[in-house]
């Protein structure tokens, strides 16, 4: 397991550069075409070229530029990053120190969520086992508690200001960022995976996968299973294989929730035998984004999970914009109507219209994500929010009907 | 030019700008409020308090330097641009060099706002609720026609309405507040 | 030289100015905030969206030139 080992505490200085060698000195102009060449995508949620994020930063930098290791994890369903940083601190800082050369930066930011506390000790300790050179020059931020505070410009904005809510952009951090130089906002993993493919160079991360899939990467699977966790995955493995590594279902689980709050909604079976990775799942109109794969347990009801977490999305606003204040909440508190069964007369053709009237209409992507969600919802569970709609529930009714019968 | 003309022109011209003044700090409440109906939108209350207060700018150059130029007077410009400084009637007229300053710095700030920035601008624009006052008390302390019937009518009715609209404020609470509006209805976009 | 009009979300507080003098391209939501039409702008509506621009009591809105993005 390259990203993460099997003994639960973190790795020692001494056994990372025993099991990985030196970090290679390579210069920052092959450095990134090695990150190019392997099609390293960001695991922060957007899945953008890492490679194409780092020469955007070193072409606005001169030498002042701030690396910034995202590791805020604010969604709840994810525990990678946080898993990561406490099983391999040092593979997270070599990747940040190869970042901080590539870009010319002096400063580098672990922002690390403030209840992440395995994390946060790990990473403390070992950085304190690097040279005085390392640690000069790397600090631990403690991100706030929230939904949002993993955003890239709400990152900058916190470390800056102290405030954790987005700001508006542009310019966006890799032109502006901590204290107005540019900065590379990255996620963790990321950064562990490109201290791997430097050290191996490209076309070892591309042999890994599943063809036509690339890579490893990390993800978190949660609900309906026996043996919830963080796995390690080559991208392209079906999720009948990643089930298998999770001690498979418990009972019969129809539907998953997939990348997260910011995913959407899928069919168990329908996925079944099909590859997870960012690009198969894109065409398939689903989204990886920072891995996360939950299943639904049976009893629940879809119109109910949904509206939980659009009330969490919605408390979880900055609260800096009308459209995000005013409709989300508007869209969170028809939902939950509808999820009681006392939905008002249009609830669901309201819902509906806010939905399509939402994205694009924030600072940030917040409400972008929470829509998407909730358009899987409406997809997915069509029937039981038509059900609900007209104050009646399909599970709650299968279940009775199945203690009847 | 007739003395008399002059000392009618400065007194003209005071109260005239005292009214659009008036008028003026009425619209920016009536502005904040966000008051409109399907016959007023509300680029028309912007529109206006932006236009008269330009309108009040000229009238108050009329006023200036007829009362400088009024030999009956004998204000020099200095006693225009510094304030308390006038042999004749300090304290009063000093209040509207006072109130001119003031109504200078709102009136720059606003229209080079994209220059000063939006927390600039807001800053300095509350000086309005101060410059109003300090103009009213000029007119009351320099005028000589407060006896006059009008003149106390035309002071009341601007007195009234300012405070009205400040009431009006206060009263109603903060824009995201009243926002609140039940989702059923559109708020009507009656412009199309 | 194409232009388009851009919101700072955060700074807008749903006045709402804009939306009465561009109806064309800019309507309100269900609580006052603008929706832009996702449309270029048409040269015959430049001026009014410049008059729109510095009606914004919050300076939200500004007309800047269309860049591409991926």
């Amino acid at each position: 397991m390259e990203l993460i080992p099997f003994r639960p505490d973190a790795e020692s200085f001494a056994t990372h550069h025993q099991r990985l060698g030196p970090l290679p000195s390579l210069p920052p102009g092959q450095l990134i075409a090695e990150l190019e060449a392997s099609g390293l995508l960001g695991r922060g949620g957007a899945g953008f070229p890492v490679a194409r994020k780092w020469r955007a930063v070193a072409e606005g930098s001169s030498g002042g530029a701030v690396v910034l290791a995202n590791g805020a994890e604010g969604e709840p369903l994810s525990l990678k990053d946080r898993s990561l940083m406490a099983a391999r601190p040092h593979l997270v800082i070599d990747g940040a120190l190869l970042a901080a050369r590539a870009v010319g930066a002096d400063d580098i930011i672990f922002y690390i969520g403030v209840e992440h506390r395995a994390a946060d000790a790990a990473l403390r300790h070992a950085l304190a086992e690097r040279p005085a050179a390392v640690r000069s020059r790397a600090r631990i931020v403690k991100a706030p508690v929230g939904y949002v505070s993993g955003e890239e410009s709400a990152a900058v904005h916190f470390v800056n200001a102290g405030d954790g809510r987005p700001t508006t952009t542009p310019p966006r951090p890799f032109e502006r960022g901590v204290g107005v130089r540019p900065t590379l906002v990255q996620n963790v993993e990321s950064l562990a995976l490109a201290a791997l493919i430097a050290r191996r160079g490209h076309d070892w991360y591309k042999g890994l996968g599943q063809c036509p899939a690339r890579g490893i990467g990390l993800i978190t699977v949660s609900g309906a299973v026996n043996h919830a966790g963080v796995q390690e995955i080559e991208f392209g493995s079906t999720l009948a294989e990643v089930t298998a590594a999770a001690g498979g279902l418990r009972g019969e689980v129809q539907t998953m929730l997939l990348g997260g709050y910011f995913g959407g909604w899928a069919d168990v079976d329908e996925q079944w035998g099909k590859p997870l990775d960012a690009q198969s799942m894109r065409a398939r109109g689903l989204a990886l984004g920072c891995g996360v794969v939950h299943f639904l347990t049976p009893e629940r009801c879809g119109v109910e999970a949904t509206a939980r977490i659009m009330a969490y999305l919605a408390s979880q606003s900055a609260r800096q914009c009308g459209p995000c204040v005013f409709t989300l909440s508007a869209i969170a508190e028809a939902t939950r109507r509808l999820a009681a069964r006392s939905p008002q007369a249009h609830d669901l053709e309201r819902v509906a219209r806010w939905s399509s009237e939402l994205p694009g209409r924030g600072a940030c992507r917040h409400p972008d994500g929470a829509v998407g969600l909730l358009q899987s919802a409406l997809k997915v569970f069509a029937d039981d929010f038509a059900g609900h709609q007209r104050r009646h529930c399909l599970t709650v009714f299968e279940r009775e009907r199945e203690a009847v019968a | 030019m007739n003395d008399t003309v002059l000392w009618y022109a400065t007194r003209g011209a005071g109260i005239v700008s005292l009214v659009l003044l008036t008028g003026v700090v009425v619209l920016g409440v009536v502005s904040v409020m966000r008051w409109q109906t399907a016959l007023w939108p509300r680029f028309l209350t912007t529109g206006f308090h932006r236009n008269l207060a330009l309108a009040t700018l000229i009238f108050l150059a009329t006023h200036v330097v007829t009362a400088v130029v009024d030999p009956f007077t004998a204000l020099g410009w200095e006693a225009a641009i510094v304030p308390f400084s006038s042999a004749y009637h300090r304290f009063w007229l000093g209040l509207g060099v006072v109130a001119i300053y003031l109504l200078l710095a709102v009136v720059v700030t606003s229209v080079l706002r994209p220059l000063f920035g939006h927390r600039a601008w807001r800053t300095v624009h509350w000086l309005a609720y101060l410059m109003w006052p300090v103009a009213l008390t000029h007119s009351i302390g320099t005028g000589t026609d407060p006896r006059f019937a009008w003149m106390l009518a035309i002071v009341a009715v601007c007195v009234g309405s300012v405070l009205g609209a400040v009431i009006w404020r206060i009263r109603r609470a903060a824009p995201m507040a009243w926002r609140q509006i039940p989702a059923a209805s559109r708020q009507a976009q009656r412009w199309s | 030289m194409g232009e388009t009009l851009q919101i700072d979300r955060i700074r807008c507080d749903g006045h709402g100015l804009c939306a009465e003098l561009l109806p064309e391209l800019i309507s309100l939501d269900d609580w006052g905030y603008p929706i832009l039409k996702a449309v270029a702008m048409p040269a015959h509506l430049r001026e009014h969206a410049r008059r729109a621009v510095d009606a914004c009591p919050v300076l939200a809105l500004r007309l800047a030139a269309a860049v591409k993005t991926s």
